[in-house]
């Protein structure tokens, strides 16, 4: 893997705009030069794939069976509307 | 605070906001009740599990979290007729879950200064910096072997430590997927709270991770004396 000096300079400025892109938060042009960096950038691409991962378990922690007891008591709410 | 991007289109700007939410909050041609509400108990008991989990998230408290969703789940009804998309009705539903929480906090518990400024001070913390080695990667991935073998309770534990501010960013971006203009309109601060709040976040919690990671002995050789503030 070579990296030229304006690769560098490529890779600092999408690491440091990493978690934004992949908050959905930067979009156009710029959007699609992430993209087209990550893939020919195995760095970035590795780290791009670990952020996603990581989050991925954090976004699982907010789903978790429902109690019964939940359940029972939103199904007798919802009978009064 | 630091532009989020030289050059960002207006999207930031406070109307902006509005803009995004006006065609959810539309009104809406009116509906019988009962196609209302069979619509809506679908809606709920889909969501029931997401709505509990991250209540869980938010409150730490079973018995908490479950008033939290049958609080949300008497306002969502309430302001059903307000809801013009029905397609819009996961995302609302959240919004609404999680301005009932911030709005019963019984005092708002502010992260304080120094706790930001340390963090700040020692830069942010990345786990894929510390355990990547560029050129092993024939080798193996020791930072997706890491991830590995992380269980759920350890990044639920790493979570739950994160000062209240932080954790609930972090619950509206990551795991309900609000915009940052729908998490700073929810939580009320500005669009530059947000981004810092989410950064010093994820830093704190990679830190945890890190340090439980070392102590219980998952990192590997090359790693395992190594102290997070040499
Ligand atoms: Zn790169």
């Amino acid at each position: 893997m070579s990296v030229t000096d304006q690769d560098k300079i490529r890779c600092e400025e999408v690491i440091a705009h990493l978690l934004q892109y992949l908050d959905g938060e930067i979009d156009g042009e710029k959007r699609a030069e992430i993209d087209r960096h990550l893939e020919h950038c195995r760095g970035c691409y590795s780290r791009a794939e670990f952020e996603r991962l990581l989050r991925r378990k954090v976004a699982a922690l907010g789903d978790e069976p429902a109690p019964p007891a939940l359940q029972r008591r939103l199904k007798a709410l919802m009978e009064e509307f | 605070m630091t532009a989020p991007w030289p050059g960002t289109p207006g999207r930031w700007e406070a109307g902006a906001i509005h803009a995004r939410f006006a065609p959810c909050l539309a009104q809406r041609p009116a509906m019988t009740l009962s196609s209302d509400r069979a619509f809506f108990s679908a809606e709920i008991e889909r969501l029931a599990g997401r709505l509990y989990g991250t209540a869980l998230r938010l409150t730490h408290n079973p018995a908490d979290a479950e008033d939290l969703v049958a609080e949300t789940v008497t306002k969502a009804w309430a302001a059903l007729p307000k809801l013009a998309d029905r397609n819009c009705f996961e995302k609302w539903a959240f919004r609404i879950l999680a301005n009932t929480y911030i709005s019963n906090r019984r005092r708002p518990c502010e992260v304080t200064a120094a706790t930001a400024a340390e963090e700040d001070a020692q830069g942010q913390f990345s786990l894929f910096d510390r355990l990547h080695q560029p050129f092993l990667l024939w080798w193996g991935n020791p930072e997706q072997e890491l991830l590995n073998k992380l269980l759920r309770e350890d990044i639920e534990r790493a979570l739950a430590a994160l000062p209240d501010d932080y954790r609930t960013v972090v619950v509206l971006v990551e795991m309900q997927g609000q915009s940052y203009a729908e998490a700073a309109e929810i939580l009320s601060v500005p669009l530059g709270t947000v981004r810092s709040r989410l950064s010093r976040a994820r830093s704190l919690l990679q830190r945890a991770l890190w340090e439980h990671a070392r102590a219980a002995g998952l990192l590997p050789h090359a790693h395992r004396r190594e102290h997070v503030r040499d």
